[in-house]
Order: structure tokens, then sequence, then C-alpha cells
């Protein structure tokens, strides 16, 4: 069976400033087929979403549609030549009902003014038999299950004609019984010859789900192909390259005694299960501690819970041999403990405060006496660790917002280090920034490892967790699935082991699907 | 369009502007002052000015513990009702004391009865900051329950009647009540000695100690101050609690000055105070804010209708034109900001980054 091609991109390449996200890219997308795309965190699958979608244009190369050559410059185009998207993070009213979710903007009306909410329903109503779903038109979009919002997303593009289906990671929030559900939804859709592209990090999940495969790194296409054949080696092989790229040299240094350690820690969540269950581990002075797992296997969460953000988990932390007593953020940091947080806008700075408020606000009780806090003793040290981190500023006065990516980074760095810790915890720390600064922050990593600091690093970046952790421990479902050492680390061992309560459930629903057609 | 005209402005003409935007306060307050001695006669005699400036500082004592609130990312409607309430709390210990039943009552000196009254109004700003942490209540909500309570009270006290002739009893010690409305030292009114102890003090809070940080921090991010090991709760109970302290020190001086505590003073008063926090410079949003400029304000607001109450011109036009400062200030805040975050822009794109 062939698939004609709906849209191609020829020669594509979009520069940011600083960066080059896309370089020179071939791609076709197959109608009536699923179309996955992979590869790692900034290698160039979202910018080329986005570039499809019509939310960016590419610096250069161009677009064409049943081989018309094609201008997208805004969504409303995209949306025109029916092209729809259901971003990661959906983009929903949970306020407001099913059916004025999937008409918004777009609402049926009688002579232009009143809503018509009988058309909605009805409509609404269709385009749920068509999805398999029985999801009332009413229900505000808020009690749904978080699968079933994804179902009223893809419902609000299909809506709209869409003959082309941009789903990015949708199976991120999913449970293995919804995934399945997505799976079928899926299946019909490609039946009624819709053109889907379909992004994940689960690899064998696009491989039981994807017709044609393109791989992505550092914006180029290294991979493109039918799904035949195609098995999890090939992938990594494309998606990490034969040559690593350059990390900073482990400077040779022995390990300290154990200066960090969480006993059974249990975090409860919201639908009644746990975000981090059982998780127990232990860390030397000095040693690089890499934690690898999928977003939402409970790695931020453990640790958060670390830091005690949230005073309802269980577990016991010990720093030093002794254990932490108060739930409080202040009496962990107290200890020793300090966090990088993955989200630096959310968690991690003040934005309206200055470079110097931010930077010391960890540690004011450091520089103040009986309340009185030393201005001048500030600006000094802030002076000290700018230079020592290498940030570039203009002034410490000035807002951290007017600052780039990995110099904001920089500025967290540097409030966890002002706190002078034994431990600290960095959540993705390279997260949105560009490679220079990458690099800055990964030799700065290691020095303060060498300076005898325990590092526990939060990644989804495999590459990253080779190069640099001393020891990597893998997350899945909030469980610790594996453990290895800088000797028995593979790639492919740390993805599998990174699946393990997904392949699991995954094995669990083909067989449930198997007893039904039986 | 504005971004690129105003983007050719060489640096030098920025930070000028930026200067001059960033004292729009001050500027405006020697404004009004510079117009009223031109068009009011005798607006810059020494009595007028004593009495000018009493109006201010109990708008002011407000606006300041107002200020601390607003930046920490809340607010405080409940004020106006806390001055009502303390002062007729004030009212009843100079004329009652407090009646212990079987004829007895216990009667308290001047101090002992301000040092109740402030711990009234400092106990009404724990319950807001008791109803905003640990129940979650929005600020608006729970300060406008407080401001309906606290009003109610003031009223059950009296039946809603006033408290006539605070002035006191030289035998328990009480007849200097009216000393801290009436009294002065060095010329200088009593209230405004105050004006200047809290002013002071809230300041020094508020740039040189952690817990002024942790109030702009809070305000700032929330969480971000959170994870950073800021006690946000604690620091949320400091600021509603300083805010009510504000207030009882106003219930306190208006009693005094009045010789008498009725149950409808301070009614709107916490609209004034947001409107000089506003005109000062604090953003509602929380985060950002000045208690020199919050007084500033306070006394811009103070000026512009004591000067046009002597130049004759209606109550109406005073609200009038009260309301179109407050917007314009608005305005003119919005232009700081923009220049600021392009003067901080263009100085980072100077390093080459």
């Amino acid at each position: 069976m062939t698939h004609p091609i709906g849209l191609k991109i020829r020669g594509g390449t979009k520069v940011y400033p600083g960066t080059v996200a896309l370089k020179n890219a071939d791609f076709d997308l197959r109608m009536g087929a699923v179309n996955v795309l992979v590869g790692e965190n900034g290698a160039g699958k979202s910018t080329m979403m986005k570039v499809i979608a019509g939310v960016e244009q590419l610096t250069s190369g161009t677009i064409y549609i049943d081989d018309q050559e094609v201008q997208l410059t805004s969504t409303e185009d995209a949306v025109r030549h029916g092209i729809g998207i259901v971003f990661q993070e959906l983009n929903l009213f949970p306020n407001m009902s099913v059916a004025d979710n999937i008409f918004i903007n777009r609402e049926k009306t009688r002579f232009g003014v009143d809503i018509d909410r009988v058309k909605q329903r009805e409509e609404t109503r269709a385009l749920m038999r068509r999805l398999e779903h029985d999801i009332d038109p009413d229900t505000l979009v808020g009690d749904l299950k978080v699968g079933q919002q994804q179902i009223v997303e893809i419902a609000k593009s299909l809506a709209q004609n869409a003959r082309i289906l941009i789903l990015d990671e949708p199976t991120s929030a999913l449970s293995a019984a919804e995934v399945e559900i997505l799976f079928r939804v899926i299946d019909e859709l490609k039946r009624d010859g819709v053109g889907i592209v379909y992004i994940s990090h689960r690899l064998e999940e696009l491989i039981r789900v994807g017709d044609y495969i393109t791989v992505l790194r550092d914006g180029v296409i290294t991979g493109a192909r039918s799904m035949q054949g195609v098995d999890i080696p090939w992938i990594v092989l494309n998606m990490i390259g034969d040559a690593s790229k350059d990390f900073p040299k482990t400077i040779d240094h022995p390990f300290g005694a154990e200066v960090f350690r969480a006993e059974d820690v249990y975090l409860p969540n919201t639908s009644g299960g746990y975000s981090v269950e059982g998780v127990s581990l232990s860390l030397q002075a000095g040693e690089i501690l890499g934690i690898y797992g999928l977003m939402g296997a409970g790695r931020t969460e453990f640790v958060e819970t670390a830091m005690g953000r949230y005073p309802h988990a269980r577990g016991t932390f010990y720093v030093d041999g002794k254990p932490a007593k108060s739930p409080h953020v202040s009496d962990r940091i107290r200890m020793g403990l300090a966090i990088i947080p993955e989200d630096r806008k959310q968690d991690g700075l003040v934005q309206i405060l200055s470079i110097r408020e931010n930077m010391t606000l960890s540690s004011l009780d450091r520089l103040a006496t009986a309340g009185h806090l030393d201005v001048v003793r500030e600006k000094k040290t802030v002076g000290d660790y700018v230079r020592q981190l290498m940030i570039k500023i203009a002034s410490a006065e000035n807002a951290v917002s007017s600052l780039s990516g990995g110099n904001q980074q920089k500025v967290v760095i540097g409030k966890a280090l002002m706190t002078k810790p034994k431990v600290l915890l960095m959540d993705e720390p390279s997260r949105g920034i560009d490679i220079g600064a990458k690099a800055e922050v990964f030799r700065v990593m290691r020095q303060l490892a060498a300076e005898g600091l325990g590092i526990i690093f939060v990644t989804s970046d495999l590459e990253e967790v080779m190069g640099l952790s001393d020891r990597i421990i893998v997350m899945s479902n909030g469980k610790v699935t594996g453990e290895f050492t800088k000797g028995t680390a593979t790639e492919t061992a740390l993805i599998a082991a990174s699946a393990v309560g997904h392949s699991v459930s995954h094995a669990q629903a083909i067989q449930a699907n198997k007893e039904q057609v039986l | 369009m504005t971004a690129n005209t105003v983007s050719t402005v060489p640096s030098g003409n920025s930070n000028a502007l930026l200067l001059l935007l960033k004292a729009r306060t001050f500027i405006a307050l020697i404004l009004v002052t510079v117009f009223f001695t031109i068009f009011a006669p005798n607006f810059l005699s020494a009595a007028n000015l004593v009495i000018m400036s009493k109006h201010v500082a109990l708008n002011a004592f407000l606006a300041i513990g107002m200020t601390f609130v607003i930046i920490s990312g809340g607010i405080d409607l409940s004020v106006g009702s806390i001055v009502g309430l303390c002062g007729m709390v004030a009212g009843y210990l100079v004329l009652h004391g407090i009646d212990l039943g079987l004829g007895w009552s216990i009667q308290f000196n001047t101090l002992e009865i301000c040092l109740m009254v402030i711990v009234v109004g400092i106990f009404i700003g724990a319950i807001n900051a008791f109803l905003i942490t640990k129940l979650n209540v929005a600020p608006f909500i729970a300060t406008l329950g407080t401001l309906y309570v606290a009003r109610g009270a003031a009223m059950l006290s009296s039946d809603g009647r006033t408290f006539p002739n605070l002035n006191g009893n030289p035998e328990y010690g009480s007849d200097s009540f009216r000393w801290i409305g009436a009294g002065d030292v060095l010329g200088i009114p009593v209230s405004i000695w105050m004006l200047v102890a809290v002013g002071v003090l809230a300041a020094y809070i508020a740039m040189r100690t952690p817990l002024g940080r942790f109030i702009y921090a809070v305000g700032g991010n929330e969480r971000a101050a959170g994870l950073s090991g800021v006690k946000v709760t604690q620091v949320k109970y400091f600021v509603y609690m300083f805010s009510g302290f504000c207030g009882a020190l106003v219930g306190i001086i208006i009693s005094s000055q009045l010789v008498a505590a009725h149950p409808a003073t301070g009614d709107t008063f916490e609209l004034n105070a947001i409107a000089a926090a506003v005109l000062g410079g604090t953003s509602m949003a929380g985060g950002r804010g000045k208690i020199g400029g919050t007084i500033i304000g306070a006394f811009v607001i103070g000026v512009l209708s004591d000067g046009l109450v002597m130049m004759g011109v209606s109550s109406f036009w005073q609200t009038v034109i009260k309301g179109l400062v407050i917007i314009a200030a608005v305005v003119i805040d919005q232009a700081q900001q923009r220049v600021q975050a392009r003067v901080a822009l263009q100085q980072q794109a100077a390093l080459g980054q």
C-alpha cells in the first residue's frame, strides 16, 4: 500500500539568534500513515512542527502541500491548509464545555449573533462518534481525564477539517489503557486518509504505531525510512550518532564518605497512585549521580521531595548521616541541600527582582546579622560568584529577566552555591540553554564534584547522562528501574530500563486486546 | 512602530528619561505644591502645612502597611474597618476600662490602652493572614470579609453611637490620651513624629533586612521564593499583621484628635491607601514598590485634596481629579517599566551577548 505525500519540506533551515535549529531538512509527510518523528531534546523536532503549524517561519527552504508551494505565515494559514496540531501542553479551557472548546473562535452562530448551541452539540457528538468516544458535549473540560482532553483536542483539529494532524508527545500523560484507545483513534484516522505526525520519546511505542520514521539530531535529519525493519538500536544510533560530543574530562578524584541518602521515598499523587514510589538511593561526596528517565517518570518529584517541597511525602533523607526532621525547604537548605529547579522561570527565579537579589535569596541569613542586611558584603559576594561562574552581566542591579537563558541558569546555580551546599540537586540543568552555555554548566558541575560536592542531576538526554555521570539511576513510573555504573551503562540498556513500567503495561494492554478479539 | 522609533534614541537619552520617570511622583508633588502656592492663598503658611500634614499622615500610615501587602502580592481591604474598630476599642477603654462585673472594673493608662488597641489591630491582621495562608482564601475576598466583620463589630460595640468626651482621667493616667492627636514635640505634631518613626522602620525593613527581601520575592514569584527557602506563610503573616498595626495606630490617632470615637470612622480609607501606594509606584501585580514612593504618593493625594478645598473647588470635582491622577500615574508607570527593561537589555546587548 502506498501513501501519497501530502506535505513536504525541501531544504528547510531555521535559524534562531545564536543557534541553527533546523539545517537543510528534507521531510516528507505521507497521508493515511503515521509519520514518526524522533530525536533528543533540542534536536529540532518541535521547530519542524512549529514550521508546519505556521507558528514559526523557515529562514530558508520551501514547504509544498500537494506539490503546491505554500507560505504558512500564521496558524490560521496552516488551519486553512488543513493542518492541525495537538501540543504536549493542551490548549484547552478547563472552565468551558467540550463543545465550547471545540468551536472556540469559530462558534456556530445564528445570524452572526447568538451561539447555536444545539448545532454545536450535534457536531460535537458526531465528532465524538467518529473518535469512538462517549464524551458529553456539555461536560466541562476540566472534569475530563487527561486522555479524554486529548481526544477533545484532536476533535478540535478534526472540526477544522484537518487533513494533517500533528501529535506532540500525546502519550506522555496517558495511562496504558488510554494509550490503547488513542492508538485505535489513530488507526481510524489513518483509514480516513489523515496524515499523522507523531512525536514521542518512547521508542517502543514509535515502532508499534509508526509507518514511517524520521530521526533528527542537532537540527539535521539523520535517518528517514519506512518503519519496516526498524529496531531500537537503529533509532538510538541515528539519534545519538557515533561520535559523542565533547564532555569535560573526568577529573579523577576519590569519592568521599556518603553525603546523602534517601530511604523509601513515597510521594502520593492526586489520582491515588504514587509519583515517587519507594525510591532509595545514596550519594558519596564528589560523586555525580545521573537520574535518567522519561518525562513524568517521577524524577523531578523525587528531587523536589528531597528539597522539602511536598510536606505530605513519606520517606527519610539523610545529609552527612543526619536525618532531616522538618519538611520545610529552609531547613533542608540549612542541612546542606540545594536545588536547581527544572523550570527556571516558574521555580528558579523571581523575574522582577535584580540579579543580585535573586542570587542571594537563599542565603540572606548568612549576609545578615541580627536582622540587618549587610548590602556592601552582599554586593561583594555576588560579584565573586559572578566572576567565578563567568556570568555575563552588565550590572548586578538589572532585572534578571534581561539575561539570556544560559546566564539565567548560572544565576540559579550561583544562588544554590551561595548556600554552601554539600549536595546539589540539578533538575535538567541544560534545558533551554545554548550549546556553549551547556558546556560551561557541565564544566562547573565537574569542577564542583572535584571539590567534593555530591551532585544528583536529572536529565532525559541520554548523551548527557552517559557523558557526565559517575553512576546512573533510571526511573520509570515513579520507581527505580535500573542502576548502572560507568562500565555497565549502555544506551540501549538505559532506554530499556526507562520504559520498564510502560512496556509491561503495554504488553498487558495488548494481551487484553487479544483476549477481547478472541 | 513605537519600538522602532524609540530604539533609535541613544541610550544616554534613555537613561535620562528613566531617571525622570523614576522621580515622577516627586516631580508631581513639587508641581502640585507650586501650583497651589500660586493659586491658593495661605497655602504655604506654617499653620496650613501642619494641618495638611496631619491629614496626610493618617493616609500615609495605612498606605505604608498597604504597600507591604501589595508588594507581597496581596491586598488588604480591611484597614479602613480596622481603623474604625480600633478607634472604638480605644474609646471604650478610655471611658470604661475593662468591666469585670460585680461593680469592679480595671482602668488603664494611655500607654496600656494604646498597646491593647494595637494588639487588636495586629490580631485582625493575623486573622486575614490565617484565612489567606491556611484556608487558601484569595486576599481580596478574605479581607473583604474582615472589612464587613470588623465594621459590624465596631457598630455593635456601641450600638452605632459615638463614644464622646475621651478626655481620660488623670487618676488612671489616661488623660494624656488627647496628647497623641493634639500635642506636639518641637512644634511638630505627635502624629507626624509617629509617621516618621513608622516610615523609617518600614523603609528599613524593606531595604535592609532579609524579611523585606522576602516580601518582594514572595510577591514576585511565590513558587520560586518557596523553593529558595523563603517561609512564605510567615512572610504573609507579617505583612497583614503590619497592616493591621498601621490601622490600629490610625484608629488611636483619629479618636484622640476628635476626642471621640465613631464606629463609621475609616470608611473607604483602604481605597485612599491603595491609591497612595499605586501613585508611589507600587505594582498591583506584586514584587515592586517603595515605602518612600508611597509616602510621597500619600502627600500628592493629600496636597491635592487640601489645596483644591482651599481654592474652593467643589468636592465632586476633587473626586474626579483624584481619579484622573491615579490613572495617569499607572499609565506613566507602565512607560517606566518599558524604558527600564529596554535600558537593561541594551546594557546586556552591549556585552555582545
